[in-house]
């Protein structure tokens, strides 16, 4: 069960080696989680990760789990829940993938819309029933600040971040009063493995940080986080600006 | 019997969760509920004036016992009352008072059940003398997990362990419960204002006997040499001949005031520590030195709040967190310690009171023993408030004291077993007498009781 902070004392975090992920999970362990579940695909640094996560005293364990196989989730994901309550789901794979060979290749596009949008819708509505037939839960979800406002650099990632987004906000809605909270993640640039090497946009952080802004958001019951929070209000600005302005600025 | 779906929260407002809600009219409904439950087992739910997340079953089925509120008898020569475990306290005493009876324990609110009193085993202003709610329940009914209804006595494992179980031996259908007689409906009130923690401490000791009800409210956020200051009130109930000859006639009346609406108009957040601060001052600064017997009517006395419908609103969106904790005679500076730390991070507390205890009472997970007890409340939004409280049961533990589990939202499970020697008992006696786990609460599967 969740605390009063809303402190978790179970985590499941799907994509189990992301950086922010395992960010979270340090975070909840300090404060009262107990058992944590990593699913992702197997691998030594699937495996490198649950390692660290039990020296900080939790009880962790891996579990196979493929964003790209949709077919397996209602399986996988609901066995991990006949086990015990679950107090949080991170939804937390996706890639960033390579505009410009996604423009080239259509099939890896697509690869990139189905990792982070299908793969996380079927995820994401297989975690909602479990949790509400639980009665409590938080299911968070990354989602990015890409998503607010196509950009020439990277719309194939914003625009399956920009679904994943409006999914999980209607699903919000969907599960209010069913004890279920879902809270939408939306990070600027994070300077992680998944954007090495690429150019820094303003207003850029870490998955540390993110990490925090879950935890206080988790504290808060809060629907929508954004990280570091003065997005809010760029962000919101720069949805109104117009496109042939748009175009020409120097951060799209 | 009614039965919807719906968010429930405790009294804080922290932490809700879903569950089936089934409001049943007779004990057969409520024996209905239990055999029929689903996986996730059953809880019983008064009032929910519980802070916490002890009435509440996420995914489960929680019994709205409040329809269950018929008062069954009184006896008025030897001072017992029988009533259904739905009946609040508040109705109980407009009905005893009349009649010259009272509640010999009554928590700082009128608007909690029996059964809910009898499952936290509530505790008044005067636990020194009169003890806990449990050592007035005469005998009790109780429905358990089999659906069968046992008959429950003082002195069995299944009382000790029912009295502050927090429902987890299953539902308190009625009780037969020992009155006091008053022959007024007046307390006469002393209150006297103390300068720092140790003053308030020197004024509560020094209350006797004759003066059954003590407690102190304390400035939290006054700093300094004042840190702790206070204003200790007590009281004792007026007897017949101190009142005037016209008065005499109507000295037992009770008159409780509208009932509380759940949605009253109170803004959101209202109460940060800056009108925490100025509200506190002026209450400190408005109470006279001394003053003594003054005359106050019983629910101005005993249940302050309950004039301020919905004021836990005022503590904000997150809603609040209550923390109570004892700790034995002798750890004074422990006391201070914690003031001091709540006091040096100007934590906006509200409703403050440091009682007395005395002697513990008969059930195994019951939150008073003897020595000081001090509650506050927090808006739970407060930045680093988790880890400040977790600081405290750390404090409070190594002092061999106890937090409320009746107020608890956030205590670490790994304490519990410090704090409650009688635990293993307990999850003997629910082991035996319920292995399903029929009867479960958020705060059951929290704290993994």
């Amino acid at each position: 069960m969740k605390d009063a902070f809303g402190a978790p004392q179970s985590l499941l975090v799907l994509g189990g080696t992301s950086e922010i992920g395992l960010a979270t999970a340090r975070r909840l362990i300090a404060r009262r989680t107990r058992t944590v579940r990593l699913a992702g695909r197997p691998s030594p640094a699937l495996e490198r990760a649950a390692a660290e996560l039990r020296e900080l005293g939790a009880d962790v364990r891996t579990v196979p789990f493929d964003a790209l196989d949709s077919a397996s989730h209602e399986e996988v994901l609901g066995k991990i829940f006949t086990e015990g309550d679950i107090d949080m789901v991170l939804l937390a794979f996706g890639v960033l993938g390579d505009q410009a060979r996604d423009e080239e290749e259509p099939l890896s596009a697509v690869r990139v819309a189905q990792t982070n949008y299908t793969g996380a819708v079927s995820a994401g509505l297989v975690c909602a029933g479990a949790l509400q037939a639980q009665g409590h839960g938080s299911l968070v979800v990354l989602s990015a600040a890409a998503g607010e406002r196509a950009r020439r650099a990277d719309f194939i990632y914003g625009s399956s971040k920009a679904g994943l987004d409006v999914f999980a906000q209607g699903l919000g809605d969907a599960l209010h009063g069913t004890g279920v909270h879902v809270m939408v993640v939306r990070p600027g640039f994070v300077r992680s493995r998944m954007t090495a090497g690429r150019e820094e946009a303003p207003l850029a952080t870490t998955p540390g940080a993110v990490a925090d802004a879950i935890v206080t958001g988790l504290r808060r019951r809060s629907e929508t986080v954004w990280v570091p929070g003065a997005l809010r209000v760029v962000m919101s600005a720069l949805r109104h600006v117009p496109r042939p302005l748009f175009r020409r600025l120097p951060v799209r | 019997m009614s039965v919807d779906t719906v968010s429930l929260t405790g009294w804080g407002r922290t932490s809700p969760t879903a569950a089936l809600r089934f409001r049943p009219r007779t004990y057969e409904e409520a024996a209905a509920v239990v055999r029929g439950r689903g996986p996730r087992g059953v809880v019983a739910r008064g009032l929910g004036r519980a802070h916490g997340d002890a009435a509440q079953n996420a995914g489960g089925s929680v019994l709205d016992m409040t329809a269950l509120d018929r008062i069954r008898s009184v006896d008025a020569v030897a001072g017992t009352v029988v009533c259904d475990a739905g009946v609040s306290l508040r109705r109980l005493l407009a009905t005893l008072l009349p009649l010259g009876w009272f509640l010999p324990v009554t928590p700082a609110t009128g608007h909690v059940t029996v059964g809910g009193a009898i499952g936290s085993d509530v505790h008044g202003r005067n636990h020194r003398t009169a003890g806990s709610f449990a050592r007035h329940v005469r005998s009790l009914e109780l429905l358990t997990a089999d659906g069968e209804v046992r008959t429950v006595l003082p002195g069995t494992d299944l009382f000790g362990a029912t009295l502050g179980g927090l429902g987890l031996t299953g539902v308190v259908l009625s009780a037969t419960l020992g009155l006091r007689p008053v022959t007024t409906s007046l307390m006469s009130v002393d209150t006297a204002r103390a300068a720092d923690l140790d003053g308030v401490l020197a004024r509560l000791a020094a209350c006797g006997d004759g003066t059954p009800y003590a407690a102190a409210w304390i400035d939290l956020l006054a700093r300094g040499r004042s840190t702790g200051r206070g204003v200790v009130t007590r009281g004792e109930h007026v007897p017949l001949d101190a009142l005037p000859a016209h008065a005499r006639r109507t000295a037992l009346t009770f008159r409780p005031g509208p009932v509380p609406s759940a949605r009253a108009l109170v803004p959101e957040g209202l109460l940060g520590r800056a009108p925490t601060a100025l509200l506190n001052e002026l209450r400190h600064r408005g109470t006279p030195a001394v003053r003594t017997r003054q005359p106050q009517r019983i629910p101005a006395f005993f249940h302050p709040l309950d004039s301020a419908p919905g004021w836990s609103r005022g503590r904000g969106r997150a809603g609040s967190v209550q923390y109570q904790f004892t700790v034995g005679h002798g750890q004074e500076e422990t006391l201070h310690r914690i003031v001091r730390q709540l006091t040096v991070r100007r934590c906006p507390a509200f409703h403050a009171v440091l009682k007395r205890f005395g002697e513990s009472g008969p059930g195994w997970l019951s939150f008073p023993a003897p020595g000081w007890t001090l509650s506050f409340g927090l808006p739970a939004g407060l930045p680093g408030l988790a880890r400040l409280l977790d600081v405290l049961d750390e404090e409070v533990a190594a002092a061999g004291g106890r937090v409320c589990l009746a107020k608890d939202a956030r205590l670490r499970p790994g304490l519990l077993a410090a704090m409650y020697p009688r635990l293993p008992e307990f999850r003997a006696l629910r082991g035996e007498l319920d292995p399903e786990g029929a009867f479960r609460s958020d705060l059951s599967r929290r704290l993994v009781l």
